[in-house]
């Protein structure tokens, strides 16, 4: 019981103050919920922007990877000798080895006859290199000439190309070049491309006639079952030329995400756009527990003068904290849930509701609080019992 | 009988070097257990300054003040802390808290304590109340009671904790006749049915008959006792 009353009666008095001014009470839960809002938002799209930055390389299939060493992501690509891939082959534990072609192209809306670039992705048909259903099944028509496969979670501006391929509409323009979409297949948007489309390796050189085969811009290493990727990868390193990458499957997501969080601003921004919701969060925090211990002010010198200790009031001044941490994160999350259903359906970005970010976010509401009460407690100084009389 | 406070020799100023404000000039006073004692005297005698001092609100420096058999002068914080738990106060604005009811003002006093159960503190409250004539607005806040009962509430919040002293400041000023009347008359019964003692400042003299004795204060001199 005592150890309960320690921290039950300040806490309870904390939220009978809290809830006596409703008017008060909804200012201060309305700041902690902006405050919620603005860092799950941050936190969303940062996330979001990873995870899709990651989409492409994602749905590759294969052990290792080249890239040139002044490729900084799969989006902006420099060029290497073909050659220099197929050298790898001459290792005992490589069984295929497959350039990938990769350019930025603007393909044309059939509806609207507008230009937005996207991704063109170019490959052997016959290698499989992605691990997609909807490519692989497509294997056949895609060898054919002129023939691309389109990511049906492209941006809308491209068009409703299912409706348009259902009602047989299938000719379009990429890079003034035109193309029969044969098919859909799901990867997903990034913040570089707006969309994607696959095509084979020698319609990719009809796409962009100036690309040749020998000039490659990623590797896909296929090895044999049971050799060890990380081994293979390290003698492969010392045989290959120096301006090549080399990386394994998780090592290539983990590049891709960098490029985003450290060489691009954007991992910058959304950090520096958490720290001011928490920064603006803690403001108006402290504003409200400052100002509400010194309207309270002479009831708590009151307090004192009936022989309550100083240290009551810090526990009551932290409880104050924790509930508006509690009252405002609650609706600042359901606020959340339904902008990242917004983002979601109208952004067309992958903005999942994870419980470690909920937890994140709470912890982060919850030491927003907390640190905006440790600087309210000065002001208890002021509550002198001998002025009461 | 037993002397509750023994007060020799006080002095005390306000301010330091040549601001300095003797406000306390060699006061000497006792009183015993359940003892009714007002303080009158013209403003700014130190009658105030006096009353915090025995409360142990303020700290004094010169001379003996003994209060429950602790001694204030040169004393720390958690001494005076603990005579302060067997303290009522009594200030002259009721200084309840406005967002709690009459009932939860009232067993602030007894949370302090925290010797009894959550039902015994509000049937004490409640008990305490209908003998301040409040049974009927047991369950209100600040703001809809009147001076008159929001003085008796205080009344009733420093007598829950059962406490050995008793100390008030002007508790009529803020209140007309009739009800500063009844107040302290009702303090007054109260308080002598359970032996506490009574130290009452005020400069309202309809009062003066309830106490056993009045001490006159002028210039921080006791001028008669
Ligand atoms: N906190 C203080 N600081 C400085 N001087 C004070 C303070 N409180 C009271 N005084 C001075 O001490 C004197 C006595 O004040 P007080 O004890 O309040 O008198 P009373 O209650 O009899 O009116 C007055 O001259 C007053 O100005
Ligand atoms: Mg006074």
């Amino acid at each position: 019981m005592n150890k309960l009353a320690w921290f039950y009666f300040p806490a309870r008095l904390a939220w009978r103050q809290l809830i006596f001014d409703r008017s008060k009470l909804v200012a201060a839960i309305c700041g902690v919920l902006f405050a919620c809002v603005l860092v799950f938002m941050q936190l969303g799209f940062k996330d979001s922007l990873y995870a899709s930055a990651a989409s492409a390389p994602v749905k590759l299939n294969g052990d290792l990877f080249l890239m040139h060493k002044q490729s900084e992501a799969m989006w902006r690509p420099i060029q290497f000798k073909r050659s220099e891939l197929m050298r790898v082959l001459g290792n005992p534990a490589v069984a295929e080895a497959y350039p990938l072609y990769l350019g930025l192209a603007p393909f044309k809306n059939i509806q609207t006859q507008v230009k937005r670039t996207l991704m063109v992705y170019g490959f052997d048909p016959d290698s499989q290199i992605f691990n997609v259903d909807e490519i692989k099944s497509k294997q056949i028509d895609l060898r054919l000439k002129d023939t691309v496969l389109f990511d049906e979670y492209s941006r809308p501006e491209f068009g409703p190309v299912r409706q348009l391929l259902e009602a047989d509409q299938n000719v379009t323009e990429i890079n003034d070049y035109k193309v029969n979409i044969v098919g859909l297949f799901r990867m997903g948007v990034s913040f570089a491309a707006d969309g994607n489309v696959i095509t084979s390796d020698l319609n990719f050189m009809r796409i962009f006639p100036r690309r040749n085969h020998g000039d490659i811009d990623m590797g896909v290493i296929k090895l044999y079952p049971g050799a060890s990727a990380k081994q293979v990868e390290a003698e492969l390193k010392s045989q290959l030329n120096e301006f090549i990458n080399i990386f394994t499957y998780e090592e290539l997501l983990k590049y891709e995400k960098d490029y985003w969080a450290n060489t691009a601003p954007i991992g910058f921004i959304f950090g520096f756009g958490t720290v001011m919701g928490w920064v603006v969060g803690l403001v108006i925090v402290y504003q409200i527990l400052f100002t509400d211990i010194a309207n309270h002010r002479n009831e708590f010198a009151t307090l004192k003068a009936m022989g309550y200790e100083h240290s009551y009031f810090i526990r009551l001044v932290f409880a104050s904290a924790f509930f508006l941490a509690v009252l405002g994160f609650i609706p600042g999350y359901l606020l959340s849930v339904g902008l990242y259903h917004l983002a979601e359906s109208q952004m067309y970005m992958p903005m999942p509701m994870l419980l470690s970010k909920i937890i994140t976010v709470f912890m982060f509401i919850l030491s927003m609080c907390v640190m905006a009460g440790l600087l309210a407690i000065r002001k208890l100084k002021d509550a002198n019992p001998a002025d009461m009389f | 009988m037993s002397t509750v406070i023994d007060v020799e020799h006080l002095d005390f100023s306000f301010g330091s070097g040549v601001l300095t404000q003797p406000v306390l000039k060699d006061i000497t006073l006792s009183i015993q257990k359940g003892e009714i004692v007002l303080i009158t005297g013209p403003s700014g005698s130190g009658k105030t300054t006096f009353l915090t001092i025995i409360g142990g609100l303020r700290q004094a420096f010169h001379g003996s003040v003994r209060v429950l058999d602790q001694q204030f002068i040169n004393s720390s914080e958690p001494v005076k802390v603990k005579v302060r738990q067997q303290i009522g106060y009594i200030f002259q604005q009721h200084n309840l808290l406005k967002s709690l009811t009459a009932l939860q003002n009232v067993s602030m006093t007894l949370e302090m304590g925290n010797t009894l159960t959550e039902q015994q503190r509000r049937d004490r409250s409640a008990e305490i109340l209908i003998a301040v004539g409040l049974g009927d607005r047991l369950d209100y806040k600040p703001g809809q009671l009147s001076g008159g009962q929001l003085q008796r509430v205080s009344i009733a919040r420093a007598l829950v904790g059962q406490p050995k002293i008793i100390l008030a400041d002007e508790p009529t000023a803020s209140l007309d006749k009739q009800s500063g009347y009844e107040a302290v008359s009702l303090l007054k019964r109260l308080a002598k049915e359970s032996q506490t003692t009574i130290l009452l400042v005020t400069h309202d003299y309809r009062i003066l008959d309830i106490a056993d004795r009045v001490v006159e204060l002028e210039d921080g001199v006791i001028k008669k006792i």
